[in-house]
């Protein structure tokens, strides 16, 4: 969509105020925004990156952050390639954004992404030039989630629906020094680092190189003042002997069930911190953020017609509709994102208690390991290729530290063993998790693997996966 | 029967050969971060130290602050079982 009117946000960074206290900072170098709107990131190159569909693939979120500045408005769609997607996963991605260009701050061989050109190279050593820079194109943001098939989802947002979520005057827009433990290229961290640029602040990026540690020293060097995370980044934080360099005013977690111990520990631990928790998906964008120290969500909040964000419970899942949610998918053979009447269905289960919704797990049973999701499916496939396993069923087991691990029950064809246990059950419950380890990322290899007689088989001839 | 303490040191020995992570001599001022082990590590650790010792300290600490060394979080366990 070119000749859009709206403003980019290199124009909307340009305009604020008080650029030159302001900075993003990563572990290795530090940008002011004075220096970044007065120069480029991209070493002069943006005018060859106009209208092309770019991959935005960095080692460092601050190069990803810098090149984003610059790119919106001016690329015709940025695809943020979070630092994790498996290369073999690239072509898919390259092909289904019709990517014709890359950003990067690797070099040599790492630096290419097949079938792609133009490679321009991003660096936090900002080169001074006078660009055109006039939003041209209201840019396609794309955001990638996993699939069932453990395949990249890709979700198109823009600028206006990511920012959504960003008043000016509340809380999450005041000029303060920001922080996350998510990744930038995750829509969790995504928010924070657009409030922190249209709020007035600065940000503080996590490094995947460094320990959780070395990174709270850093932030409490910086005098964060609100720092976003998943419970499971907070329980993290909070075994560290260094959790008190930091002296956060505002704790926000997301990404994953925050319960009521999490939020009493943090309180605890930060008494002059307001702790909030919100609900998000990349999908859906952010939905509601409670601040009143309770796990769950106020029933209140749900059908209101009048707010931002329009939120209903059918059958037993959470429904968002508002204008954060995403555009759709690209790519999609004809799967809709949202219903017809513009609800997306977060698969996310409520249940009632009293006067409060509180989430029980996901629809499927699709289990979230530290904010990282696993499809049951996907283990399952890999267990049911060892030839004495007949069947198993891949579940989640609650997990104070990362709030679910995964577990699988397993039934064996072989004749029992004298004890009534197949033979050989521990040879075999080690061989099934080496094949685990083998073919899966370590967060969605079973924990625990159980023997079972039988697993249930619902009447539609599926496995009975409870939605919790 | 195994003791608290030797069963936890057990866990973390077997959790850190099935993830490939080297692990940090144990001792009671080992700061658990500085283990070798990550968040998953620690997360199948208190699951099997869960059914092996019938506590989850982390479920159910209220006031107590979370463990930050291995000498913490023996006593964290010993605390829970009594």
């Amino acid at each position: 969509m070119p000749q859009s009117d709206r403003d980019s946000l290199w124009n909307l960074v340009s305009a604020a105020g008080r650029l030159s206290d302001r900075s993003l900072s990563g572990a290795n170098a530090k940008v002011a925004l004075g220096d970044l709107v007065r120069g480029s990131s991209l070493g002069g190159r943006l005018e060859e990156l106009r209208g092309r569909s770019v991959l935005v693939a960095t080692r460092d979120q601050l190069t990803a952050a810098l090149a984003l500045v610059e790119l919106d408005g001016v690329a015709r769609r940025v695809v943020l390639c979070p630092p994790d997607l498996p290369g073999e996963h690239v072509p898919l991605v390259v092909a289904t954004a019709a990517a014709d260009a890359l950003v990067t701050d690797r070099a040599g061989p790492e630096a290419g992404a097949p079938g792609v050109g133009c490679v321009v190279t991003c660096s936090p050593n900002i080169t001074p030039t006078e660009i055109e820079r006039s939003g041209r194109f209201d840019t396609e943001w794309i955001l990638l989630t996993s699939g069932t098939t453990g395949l990249p989802k890709m979700v198109v947002h823009t600028l206006s629906s990511l920012a959504g979520p960003i008043k000016s005057g509340d809380t999450l827009g005041s000029p303060g020094v920001w922080s996350t433990f998510y990744d930038i290229r995750r829509y969790g961290g995504l928010q924070i680092f657009l409030r922190t640029l249209l709020g007035g602040g600065s940000l503080v990026l996590s490094d995947a190189q460094e320990s959780t540690g070395d990174f709270l020293i850093r932030a409490g060097a910086h005098g964060v003042t609100h720092v976003s995370g998943t419970p499971s980044h907070w329980r993290r934080a909070l075994m560290s002997p260094l959790a008190r360099r930091i002296a956060p005013q505002y704790v926000r977690l997301s990404g994953e069930i925050a319960d009521q111990a999490i939020l009493d520990h943090l309180q605890a631990f930060y008494p002059e911190a307001r702790v909030a928790h919100a609900f998000a998906s990349t999908e859906a964008g952010v939905a509601f953020v409670v601040g009143d120290g309770l796990a769950g969500v106020p029933a209140s909040l749900m059908g209101r017609r009048d707010a931002d964000v329009e939120m209903k419970v059918e059958d037993g899942s959470l429904r968002i509709r508002s204008a954060r949610t995403a555009t759709g998918y690209l790519g999609s053979r004809g799967e809709a994102l949202a219903d017809a009447d513009g609800f997306v269905d977060t698969g996310d289960m409520l249940e009632l208690l009293g006067d409060r919704y509180y989430f029980v797990g996901r629809r499927g049973g699709i289990i979230n390991v530290g904010g990282r999701k696993v499809y049951p499916e996907e283990v399952e496939a890999v267990i049911n290729r060892h030839p004495r396993v007949q069947m198993s069923l891949v579940k989640a087991r609650k997990s104070p530290i990362t709030g679910a691990i995964v577990v699988a029950d397993v039934v064996v064809r072989s004749p029992a063993g004298p004890s009534g246990a197949p033979a050989g059950a521990a040879a075999l419950e080690s061989e099934i998790l080496d094949a685990c380890r083998r073919a899966l990322a370590p967060h969605k290899v079973p924990a625990a693997i159980r023997l079972v007689p039988s697993l249930d088989v619902a009447a539609s001839g599926k496995l009975a996966r409870l939605d919790a | 029967m195994m003791s608290v303490r030797s069963t936890i040191a057990a866990q973390f020995e077997q959790v850190a050969t099935e993830q490939k992570k080297t692990l940090a001599p144990l001792s009671d001022d080992l700061v658990l971060l500085e283990s070798g082990l990550d968040s998953l590590c620690f997360a199948v650790i208190v699951a099997r130290l869960e059914d092996a010792l019938g506590v989850d300290p982390f479920s159910a600490a209220e006031d107590a602050e979370f463990p930050v060394t291995l000498g913490d979080f023996v006593r964290f366990y010993e605390d829970a079982a009594k």
